[in-house]
């Protein structure tokens, strides 16, 4: 395996290892056409890049949600994790996409459609979860305040 | 598209393993019942369209928005 040059719209042309290449078969949704992705740490962690190698403009920020909710679990029917040949919830490498507004002190974590990775197969998928206490629009730092108080 | 008038309790089936039928009606709301198998997945399409719709917002991240989640928090205070 050698490494592939990639254009992101984060650091522009960086070199990464080929096993950060994904397949989305399904795409994410709303850019259902966009199957191919490579995972890149941001160089402000805990975040990701999900950065399209199909169209440099669309990559999305990645959380791991028990950053800010150490009480989260990833709750998704067992089909959506057959779909990228998984067979059990543990698994999954599991992210939430980061809405990051104006204010990114207001940004927020969607874990109603958190996004699934099955590293060895290098293959992803969006999911929705089946438990409606994940929603839409986590604050972060709102849920990390909280969960740092405990 | 195809429009079927159906009463309550009648049911159409969509292929042979997809039975969708109609449990109540009340006033401008229908409640409807679904079995098929288990591989298909059935949501409210206001969940994907909402899903949708935060993730086209999400990429329109500006790389330079993205804070270190320690430069955000406050400051713990030392003893």
């Amino acid at each position: 395996m050698g490494s592939i040059r990639v254009l992101t719209k984060a650091y522009g042309a960086v070199e990464v290892d080929e096993r950060q290449k994904l397949l989305f078969p399904g795409g994410i949704l709303g850019f259902e056409n966009l199957k191919e992705y490579v995972l890149l740490d941001a160089a402000q962690p805990p975040f990701y890049w999900l950065q399209s190698l199909e169209a440099v403009e669309i990559a999305f920020v990645l959380l791991d949600p028990r950053v800010f909710r150490p009480d989260y679990s990833l709750e998704v029917a067992p089909e959506e994790l057959a779909e990228i040949g998984l067979h059990s919830p543990e698994e999954a490498l599991d992210f939430a996409i980061v809405t990051i507004p104006e204010d990114p002190k207001e940004m927020t974590a969607n874990l109603q459609g958190p996004v699934l990775i099955n590293r060895a197969g290098r293959l992803g998928r969006q999911a929705i979860s089946t438990n409606p206490r994940w929603e839409l629009r986590h604050p972060i730092m709102k849920e990390l305040a909280l969960a740092r108080k405990k | 598209m195809l429009v079927l008038s159906r009463k309550i309790d009648e049911c159409i089936m969509i292929g042979d393993q997809i039975e969708i039928s109609v449990v109540d009606i009340k006033g401008d709301q229908v409640k409807l019942g679904i079995s098929a198998p288990s591989a298909v997945k059935v949501y409210r399409k206001e969940v994907y369209q909402a899903i949708q719709r935060e993730n086209i917002e999400a990429a329109r991240v500006k790389p330079s928005a993205l804070p270190s989640l320690e430069d955000l928090l406050p400051k713990e205070k030392k003893d």
